[in-house]
């Protein structure tokens, strides 16, 4: 890999890489939105329970109440938002690096081992309280293969999880770096990327909590 | 906690390499959006165990500005898009608009939504 400091400038005087991540969280767009728009048209045409929002009672008798958890899962959104909190604190930290550190707020704020440990911690509560959901949902009798809710249900929130844990492993990579070397100034592009994939993350969270979970 | 502004968007600007304009807001605008996201997000809770709330016909809608709103700030302010470089700006824009509209396009396709013209 090249040095940290090794600039790739392209004509418009941006940094290519910079550039490329924007591309590809603009594409990433286009992958939710489709994925968005396909738990949407499938909504409310489920034949069989269980149901996102309404009790159902299988022909054998069997009495599902709705599903989904509203108070689990808005614990779960708060922590991705405090997450993203963390994420730009770490950037802001990896940035001002050489800068002296006067007072003790200084040197918490100026920690970043300490907001990417908080931002990765973070993400992998979510994927736990995602982990929890899944694993209920199945209990309760919805699978994959149940309804039109279940398969498009696991589809969007399990790409969505899925890009979490990418990011979750591209954070604990950074904070390897910063144990092994230190992260400065020159690797603030790198850890700016990352923060953007991370807040990107949390945006489709936003949307898919509102779309699949609030509205009825 | 004493950190001040100015000393992190000064030394915001030494540290990129992005090219990029280099005004990057500090600790207090930070901790004052997470507030305000937190703030949208109970509001939003509140509002869903809201019986009359969720029957009327302003929830959805609602739900729906409050959501954008949140995903405004986060990207304006978290992802820094509205100190960036408009290059930036027409790269995440672009794409998403296309992508809502074929979205919404698919959703009249499918029967999700309805436009309904004049009276009745």
């Amino acid at each position: 890999m090249s040095a940290p400091a090794a600039h790739h400038y392209t004509t418009t005087g941006l940094d290519s890489r910079k550039i490329a991540i924007w591309a590809f969280i603009g594409s990433e767009c286009m992958l939710f939105i489709s994925l968005i728009s396909t738990y949407l048209i499938y909504k409310g045409r489920s034949i069989v329970g269980p149901f996102p929002h309404e009790e159902w009672t299988s022909p054998d008798g069997r009495h599902f109440e709705p599903i989904l958890d509203i108070l689990v899962t808005s614990a779960s959104t708060f922590v991705l938002l405090m997450s993203s909190l963390a994420m730009v604190l770490a950037l802001s930290a990896v940035q001002n690096k050489n800068l002296p550190k006067r007072t003790r707020g200084e040197r918490i704020l100026g920690s970043s081992k300490l907001w990417l440990w908080m931002t990765a911690l973070l993400g992998a509560t979510f994927l736990g309280f995602q982990a929890y959901e899944f694993t209920s949902f199945v209990h309760e009798g919805l699978t994959l293969s149940t309804n039109l809710f279940g398969s498009s249900f696991f589809t969007l929130t399990g790409f969505h999880g899925a890009h979490v844990t990418a990011g979750v492993i591209w954070l604990v990579s950074l904070l390897a770096i910063d144990y092994r070397r230190g992260l400065g100034p020159a690797d603030a592009l790198n850890v700016d990327i990352a923060a953007l994939y991370w807040h990107f993350v949390d945006v489709v969270w936003i949307v898919i909590f509102t779309v699949v979970y609030l509205i009825q | 906690m004493a950190h001040d502004p100015a000393h992190t968007e000064h030394a915001a600007a030494d540290g990129h390499a992005g090219g990029e304009d280099q005004h990057h807001p500090g600790w207090s605008t930070y901790w004052k959006v997470a507030v305000i996201l937190t703030v949208i997000t109970i509001w939003e809770v509140w509002a869903y165990y809201i019986p009359s709330l969720v029957a009327s016909r302003i929830f959805v809608p609602m739900l729906l500005i409050l959501s954008g709103l949140k995903f405004v700030i986060v990207v304006m302010f978290y992802m820094h898009l509205k100190y960036d470089h408009k290059l930036f700006r027409a790269l995440f824009t672009g794409p998403l608009l296309i992508a809502a509209l074929t979205g919404i396009a698919l959703l009249f396709l499918f029967g999700q939504l309805v436009a309904r013209f004049g009276p009745g």
